[in-house]
């Protein structure tokens, strides 16, 4: 904390013990034990005993804070949850109301984005597209966290066979092709809900962040405040929910952040095949699909749920980035 | 380095063993080797680390034993053994005439309240995520008996008074806190539980010359205060003389000698604690031409440098495939073929026996000779 330090008192008491007796000469108790009483009040300095504590979240939040790209991207996401939960705010039409008549019509007064194939406005559609590709990606990341941090921390605090069995079941589902998983798992399904679609993606997703669970826990378990705890006769669980699991779980955010714009990414991609979300479920992915073979005649209708869907996973990636940045000790 | 005694404490004389008194902490024996495996999923044994093979000896109440050697001798691989952190692979542990060895759950957690641990690194000793509040009050939670709920942040407070912190601290994190400070936090959550073994792992190696003084005499003053009994591990000869009151020197996982400090340090009859000694730097000019012996590794001396010093040929050994017999007689000038076929035992060599000279203490070696290394005080 070099800016907290008090420019008046420039030297640490520490480095001001007794050189001339240095140890080598014999330790001064005397002299030591004055630097002892007054080292806490010499150290007050620095901010003071009734100065706030940081932690990491804190100093983070303070880095995040001054990051543009942070700040850019948390309001475009901000806005999206918005009109998740209320697209009604700036729509006050239909995504399913249909009116052949202007099928594929350009952009005309309270229709800004123009009508798709069915005559349904695309400005409505692109709003409402956001409800399901962010619920999509959101439960799909919890699901996948959850899962993937809880067999990965166990993997590394515990070792031996079962972590062996547990890194070679997720070397076999890293070995899956999406898409093609994709189109073999999903197209028996009938379920329109979103659901069919987040269980795919926890099943194929959790042993990425698996592994990095494994591996954060397995650097934070052979921390020395770790063999003290134990030492004080601490027990497993306090151990990892205690120690470990704070201090291994910042990685985990960081690729959950970024792997939610892939899966927003990958619900529009298997919506696309035509084995993701299915209609009346109002998706970008289920657009774009729509307007693929329409290109020409009526380029609007695929620009506008595409250009959402892109700004929608930079987003997300772009805050994973910032907050990686953040979170990274070692940039500090 | 010249080493100057604490002035406070008084040279012990009792011969090792402490006569008459009965050891808190008696280990027997102690040996660790850490499997060198080969193969992913099914893993095969192709060899061992031999850490630590075959350590012995008493900790009695009040004193501090210093274990010295270099690197990779095995001496935080004995404080992990004490401090129940790994099993060891054969040997005992004796606390106060109970065996704790192979003890586990709820009989292991009541043992630990009394052999607690200080660490090295004050930098990832403490749980960065933890207020000091937290660490220091974590030895509460997990024995709630020792403080009720309610008097556990007076207790905090009082601990980091004890060791020299402002109690106004307890909420602060610890990248708030310098290394000394850090260090001192470190020794009041292992003072939590009024342990009576403190096994400390190179405490203030980490620290600056500075600021290892404070640390090293708030530990003398809280082993005063507490009655405290240390098994202080370091690789520095004038800090572990300066704290101990016996000395054991390690080499390759195996203790080579032992006995009061003054006896270690200043009747040196192992040739490898002699070399060690010897490696100690003098601050004054004249002293490098202080002669303890015959330069230049002439017939039956050992090779020295221009001021008496002792330099070892070559490296030590892999822990893995230790030498036969001797552990030392690799790089040691004395060593004969019976250094190859008969492994030292750990006793008064016969020649120093009944001689109620300092010289009389354990030392393994067949050919023990007692040599003066450090200069003259």
């Amino acid at each position: 904390m070099p800016d907290a330090q008090d420019p008046l008192e420039p030297v640490d008491p520490h480095q001001a013990v007794a050189p001339a007796g240095g140890y080598g000469g014999g330790f001064d108790l005397a002299a030591a034990d004055a630097q002892i009483l007054e080292g806490p009040a010499g150290r007050a300095q620095d901010g003071g005993p009734l100065a706030k504590p940081r932690s990491l979240w804190s100093d983070a939040w303070h880095d995040l804070r001054r990051n543009p790209i942070f700040i850019v991207s948390a309001l475009i996401i901000l806005f999206l949850l918005f009109i998740v939960i209320w697209p009604q705010a700036i729509t006050t039409q239909d995504p399913l109301k249909a009116n052949l008549a202007m099928s594929q019509a350009g952009p005309s007064a309270g229709h800004p984005f123009g009508f798709d194939n069915q005559g349904r406005d695309v400005y409505t559609r692109v709003v409402y597209g956001a409800r399901a590709s962010v619920s999509v990606g959101l439960c799909a990341t919890i699901g996948v966290v959850l899962a993937g941090s809880a067999l990965g921390a166990l993997a590394g605090y515990f070792g031996g066979w079962w972590d062996a069995v547990l890194s070679r079941i997720s070397d076999i589902f890293f070995g899956i092709p999406v898409i093609l998983g994709g189109l073999v798992f999903l197209s028996v399904v009938t379920n329109s809900t979103i659901w069919p679609v987040v269980g795919f993606m926890v099943l194929l997703g959790w042993p990425q962040v698996a592994r990095i669970a494994r591996g954060s826990v397995i650097t934070a378990r052979q921390n020395d405040y770790v063999l003290a705890a134990r030492a004080l006769g601490a027990g497993d669980s306090r151990l990892l929910l205690r120690h470990i699991a704070p201090n291994a779980v910042a990685p985990v955010i960081v690729v959950g952040t970024i792997a939610l714009g892939t899966y927003i990414a990958l619900e529009a991609t298997l919506s696309y095949l035509g084995v993701g979300l299915r209609p009346p479920t109002v998706s970008w992915g289920i657009d774009i699909s729509d307007a693929s073979n329409q290109i020409r005649n009526a380029p609007h209708m695929l620009l506008w749920p595409a250009g959402a869907l892109s700004l929608t996973v930079l987003a997300f990636i772009m805050l994973g980035d910032a907050v990686r940045d953040a979170l990274d000790p070692k940039l500090r | 380095m010249t080493t100057t005694p604490r002035p406070t404490a008084p040279e012990p004389e009792a011969p090792a063993g402490g006569a008459g008194r009965e050891p808190i902490l008696q280990v027997r024996g102690l040996v660790k080797h850490f499997p060198l495996t080969q193969g992913i999923v099914f893993k095969k044994q192709v060899g061992a680390v031999k850490a630590v093979d075959g350590v012995g000896f008493d900790l009695f109440a009040g004193e501090t034993l210093g274990i010295v050697g270099e690197s990779g001798c095995g001496k935080s691989t004995v404080a992990k053994l004490i401090a129940h952190l790994e099993r060891p692979t054969a040997g005992r542990i004796l606390y106060k005439g109970q065996d704790i060895t192979d003890l586990s759950g709820r009989a292991l957690k009541a043992v630990r309240r009394n052999i607690q641990m200080v660490f090295q690194d004050p930098y990832t000793s403490l749980n960065p995520r933890m207020t000091v509040g937290d660490i220091i009050g974590e030895p509460f939670d997990i024995h709630p008996e020792v403080a009720p709920k309610g008097d556990r942040r007076r207790r905090v407070q009082e601990l980091l008074d004890v060791v020299g912190l402002n109690p106004e601290y307890i909420n602060r994190y610890p990248h708030q806190f310098s290394g000394g400070q850090r260090q001192r936090i470190g020794i009041a959550r292992g003072l939590a539980l009024r342990p009576e073994v403190i096994v400390a792992d190179e405490p203030v190696s980490a620290l600056d010359v500075s600021v290892q003084a404070q640390v090293i005499n708030l530990m003398a003053r809280l082993q005063d205060e507490f009655g405290l009994s240390y098994v202080f591990i370091a690789h520095d000869l004038s800090i572990v003389r300066h704290i101990s009151d016996r000395v054991a020197v390690m080499y390759l996982g195996k203790v080579v000698e032992i006995g009061p400090d003054a006896a270690i340090y200043e009747h040196p009859t192992h040739p490898y604690t002699q070399a060690l000694l010897s490696a100690v730097p003098v601050p004054d000019p004249a002293a490098r031409q202080y002669s303890g012996g015959p330069p230049g590794g002439a017939s039956g001396g050992p090779p020295g440098g221009a001021r008496g010093r002792i330099i070892l040929v070559g490296d030590v050994p892999s822990p893995a495939n230790p030498p036969s017999g001797c552990h030392f007689r690799t790089r040691c000038w004395k060593a004969r073929e019976r250094c190859a076929l008969e492994e030292p035992p750990l006793t008064v060599p016969p020649e120093f026996r009944a001689t109620a000279g300092p010289a009389e203490h354990p030392s393994a070696c067949h050919y023990a000779q007692e040599r003066l290394v450090v200069p003259g005080e």
